[in-house]
């Protein structure tokens, strides 16, 4: 990473913000002085996104950026600490920008308040020195990587699922990219995303942390870079791993004669539909309906496709719980003629759930449009939301 | 040759939750045929229809990526550690 000459003097209340750094030899003067001039993109201002914010603001990166096009929710609370309840509802990146600007005032925040895609990456990223990748998703994880490789920046990558964590450094300049560890993303569905698989609400500040500071020892240039290496953290064994990365000779964007020399569509990279699962018209009814039909004493099959632990916490009188990743071994206890209504959460697990059954011959199956969610609006009100 | 495989979170409700698996064989493709053998939930999440292993399927022998190593005939000593690397998004992801 190139240091501006001409690095920026700091103020005496900068002096005494970062007095700590200061009178640290590996960072000292001239460390703050890089920070200050730094400038560092965090796409994500989520849970990966909070300590990362909070840190790097805390340290003195001179211009932070931040991308996000989401709304603070009451579910990300247990791990979002960048907000607190005041913030429900609001935009992520408003409720970020104040509280960092409340934190540091002595830098410049920069809120990006959009979904980054492969029509604003590049210039986006143009304008920054490196790029932290604190997603959610595949499609903008091989996007952010993509980009990265293409403007020659690095990428500092952390992700996130229930207790397992991996922080890397992914430059495509200087080491491997994404790609190179991960050629292709798994097929839709078969990963659960935190929604479903949940996630340790600590885990995140962990990972991110370790970002953060990856980061800072980018800027300040001392120690050794994760460039080449995964770090793999395992909260419940309470171990650190680490793994040796290579650069792929065949990497489509990061070898010597690459066949990919732009951004592409990463929905369909990733094999994401444009519109999510759907199922027929046909084969949906609404909870009010199938409340109806359970008044009536209709014979069916109320199928929840949840995990159990969704299932500890509400669901409804009489229905069969077979998770969705089961179904497929599970079949057998199903019976092909009954009228099988699915139910998830809100309606997109079960959909899978439908499509998959009629395509193995339950020509009755149906989906609960809006899942246990809905039922708890629209029917009964005791069964709590989640 | 027993070497340990250690199974991710994500696979692990295929193993009966178990995160370290021994298992029997003298390469990475020998070990994880036996894993499959043991744990037969697994096939389909790691082999193709055709018995190949999927692509985003990351296997490291101790630190080693056996991509980069001679694949599934890379040969594997007792005690050897064959990690199933996985491919994880993480972060919060919108209710489904």
């Amino acid at each position: 990473m190139s240091v501006p000459a001409d690095l920026p003097q700091l103020s005496p209340a900068e002096i005494r913000h970062y007095s700590r750094h200061l009178i640290m030899p590996e960072v000292g003067t001239a460390g703050q002085r890089k920070l200050k001039a730094a400038k560092v993109l965090t796409v994500g201002a989520g849970g990966l996104g909070s300590p990362l914010g909070l840190y790097l603001a805390a340290a003195g990166v001179g211009t932070l950026g931040m991308v996000d096009f989401d709304v603070v929710d009451e579910s990300n609370l247990h791990r979002q600490v960048l907000f607190g309840r005041s913030s429900v509802g609001r935009p992520k990146i408003q409720a970020a920008t104040d509280r960092l600007r409340d934190l540091n005032p002595h830098i410049k925040i920069v809120p990006h308040e959009l979904r980054l895609d492969s029509s604003n990456a590049l210039e986006l990223f143009r304008d920054y020195d490196i790029v932290v990748d604190g997603t959610d998703n595949f499609q903008t994880r091989y996007l952010v990587n993509d980009a990265c490789v293409l403007l020659g920046k690095p990428n500092v990558y952390g992700s996130i699922f229930r207790f397992e964590g991996q922080v890397s450094i992914f430059w495509g300049a200087r080491g491997p990219c994404y790609r190179c560890l991960f050629p292709e993303p798994p097929p839709p569905g078969l990963v659960p995303s935190c929604a479903e698989g949940g996630v340790l609400g600590v885990l995140p500040g962990i990972i991110g942390s370790l970002q953060a500071n990856e980061v800072i020892k980018l800027i300040v240039g001392v120690g050794d870079p994760m460039i080449g290496r995964l770090l793999l953290f395992d909260a419940l064994k309470m171990k650190f791993r680490e793994l040796k990365l290579r650069k792929d000779p065949g990497c489509p964007i990061c070898s010597e004669h690459p066949t990919q020399t732009g951004l592409i569509d990463y929905d369909q990279f990733c094999g994401i539909e444009p519109h999510a699962e759907t199922v027929e018209a046909a084969f949906e009814i609404s909870t009010p309906q199938l409340k109806a039909w359970m008044d009536e004493g209709r014979p069916l099959t109320v199928l929840d496709v949840r995990n159990p632990q969704e299932w500890e916490i509400c669901r409804i009188e009489g229905s069969t719980l077979i998770p969705l990743p089961e179904l497929q071994d599970r079949l057998g206890e199903l019976d092909p003629a009954s009228t099988i209504v699915t139910l998830c959460h809100s309606g997109m697990r079960s959909a899978r759930a439908v499509n998959f059954l009629r395509q193995m011959g339950y020509s009755r199956a149906i989906n609960l449009a809006g899942g246990i969610n809905a039922w708890s609006l629209q029917v009964d009100p005791s069964v709590p939301m989640y | 040759m027993s070497v340990t495989i250690q199974i991710p979170t994500p696979l692990r409700r295929f193993t009966g939750d178990q995160g370290d698996v021994v298992v029997e064989g003298t390469t990475v493709g020998e070990a994880m045929q036996d894993l499959t053998r043991r744990h037969p939930a697994l096939q389909r999440h790691l082999y193709t229809d055709d018995g190949a292993l999927r692509s985003f399927v990351n296997l490291f022998l101790n630190d080693e990526d056996v991509r980069h190593l001679q694949k599934e005939a890379t040969p594997v000593a007792a005690g050897d550690t064959l990690s199933i690397i996985p491919s994880i998004a993480g972060g919060a992801g919108s209710a489904l």
